[in-house]
């Protein structure tokens, strides 16, 4: 299931003009992090993903369907969307109720949504709150409840909006450890995420964008470890990669961004420098 | 939410925006009453017409078109009530009156939508409070009003992420009978609902911390003052309602279907 957008632009009713000509392609079962500054047109480009938004001029299709022929509802089987805040989608009285819901509108039978609905508790952790009411909750479970109503129905294609924001370092930990079981299941992601930290421990395919366009394109250790492109867009860099930029002057490599590289050339000195 | 729109504040600077809100009001009224004295086409027409030169003056025609547009149902909704309900107590026979009369009711709707669209749209929220407030309105109430109107376009926003994040998940609106797609908004209103209570505790906690109500006599940054632009609308004001108390009384009016020479 491939993502396609080519030259998208986007102009809000308001005549705020969102998006200014992105193209890109997502492969089946990549994992992307599209960064940026607040108003960079992140959260409108992913809306065009399912359908949300349809664009002004341009194309985006799914799996060679372009969004423009079809509804949302039937693009949604196939493109999860968390949205950043949960409190804008739980409505239900229980939490089992609020992840059947997806399942209902697309027409799953009772059997399946009892099994779909197992299945999403205990991916998350939630078993405990099945009947609980979701309001009950802490920030940090709702949105794990709102992931779970998405995760239900097994979409290819994930959209994370903000997945890190409110979220503390375990949640923030078992959200990364989630990710890559879901990539081994050879699904496609998408975060949309200010979060630096997070992506360089995720080291995902990175998307910068900036006033509607995008900067940059590609690995997290290069883009991520060039301190003019995130100045520009408000990112500083990650710790690790500062770190080795302060290093560079002692011969060491400046595109460092994960902990056991990190640990593994730093050692490499130590031990060079005692014998 | 175009009806929304079209009585959004935008900051411009106009003539009209830097009228004293009171007078503004007042204004309003006048055009109220006028409209609702007028039953009949022609001095609606004109009501309708002198409030253009405002609205140009005060640049804000876009929106206020939209506005418009957004009260356009609604006056399809009160011209057809008037000839369905014509027609059947009639028994079943339209006269060219009856199309009149309809016509003049939906524009009346349309000049009251109209004058108010104009001052909703020229005038802020802080200036509509700080013009209650100055009227004597207990600083509560008129505190709570001017918030009202300050919430309106964040719900009306709030409202259209929440339809997205349902729509995502797999909701369609428009889908079923007249009660289905009544029920289709339950996953919309009660996120909503829950929110603005949520967001009016914040608020509540955030005035409080703030030092709200403190001191019962409050002192103001800025004071409204009648300017020269003000004693020209006032004379307007009189001027409309002299002229319309007048023919009233002593004009016949005239109507379309007697110009085009109808029965």
């Amino acid at each position: 299931m491939t993502l396609e957008i080519e030259d998208l632009h986007f102009t809000y009713p308001s005549g705020v003009e969102a998006l200014k000509g992105v193209s890109l392609t997502v492969k089946n079962g990549e994992f992307v992090a599209i960064m940026g500054q607040n108003g960079a047109g992140k959260t409108t480009l992913v809306k065009h993903f399912n359908g949300l938004l349809k664009p002004t001029s341009g194309r985006v299709t799914v799996d060679d369907v372009e969004t423009t022929k079809t509804s949302v509802a039937s693009l949604a089987r196939s493109v999860g969307f968390v949205f950043q805040n949960p409190d804008h989608q739980l409505f239900s009285e229980t939490v089992e109720e609020e992840i059947s819901f997806a399942l209902k509108n697309f027409g799953y039978d009772q059997n399946a949504i009892e099994e779909r609905i197992n299945w999403a508790v205990n991916l998350l952790g939630l078993s405990q709150y099945r009947k609980t009411s979701p309001f009950m909750l802490s920030g940090g479970e709702r949105k794990r409840v709102a992931l779970a109503s998405v995760l239900a129905w097994d979409p290819q294609i994930l959209i994370l909006d903000e997945p890190t924001i409110g979220q503390d370092h375990q949640q923030k930990e078992n959200l990364r450890q989630f990710i890559i079981q879901l990539q081994t299941q050879g699904k496609t992601i998408v975060i949309v995420t200010h979060d630096v930290e997070f992506v360089a421990e995720c080291n995902p395919r990175v998307i910068l964008m900036r006033g509607g366009k995008i900067v940059a394109d590609g690995e997290g250790k290069e883009i991520l470890t060039t301190p003019q492109l995130l100045e520009e867009s408000s990112i500083v860099l990650p710790q690790i990669a500062q770190v080795f930029t302060q290093l560079a002057s002692e011969g060491l490599p400046k595109n460092i961004i994960d902990i056991y590289e990190a640990k593994r050339l730093l050692l490499k000195v130590l031990k060079e420098r005692q014998t | 939410m175009s009806i929304f729109d079209g009585l959004k504040f935008r900051k411009v600077y106009s003539p009209i925006h830097n009228l004293d809100p009171r007078m503004k009001f007042i204004y309003v009224i006048a055009v109220f009453v006028a409209a609702i004295l007028f039953g009949s086409i022609i001095p609606l027409l004109a009501l309708f017409a002198i409030q253009i030169p405002f609205v140009l003056m005060a640049r804000v025609q876009k929106q206020w078109v939209r506005s418009l547009r957004g009260a356009l149902f609604l006056a399809t909704f009160i011209f057809i009530v008037n000839i369905a309900s014509n027609f059947f107590t009639q028994g079943f026979v339209l006269t060219a009156a009856n199309w009149e009369d309809a016509a003049a009711m939906t524009l009346r709707f349309v000049v009251l939508v109209e004058s108010f669209s104009v001052f909703f749209l020229t005038t802020s929220p802080d200036h509509l409070g700080l013009a209650l407030e100055q009227s004597h309105v207990p600083y509560e109430f008129s505190f709570a009003f001017t918030t009202a109107v300050r919430f309106v376009p964040v719900l009306a926003e709030e409202a259209q992420t929440i339809m997205d994040a349902q729509k995502a998940r797999g909701l369609e609106l428009e889908k079923g009978n007249f009660m289905k797609r009544i029920r289709n908004y339950i996953p919309v209103l009660i996120p909503l609902i829950v929110s603005a209570i949520r967001r009016s505790l914040e608020l509540a906690e955030a005035m409080e911390s703030r030092a709200w109500g403190a001191t019962k006599k409050r002192t103001n940054l800025y004071a409204l003052k009648l300017h020269r632009g003000d004693y020209a609308l006032l004379a307007i004001i009189i001027a409309l309602l002299v002229l319309t108390v007048y023919a009233f009384f002593y004009v016949p009016i005239p109507t379309v279907r007697g110009l085009l020479g109808f029965p």
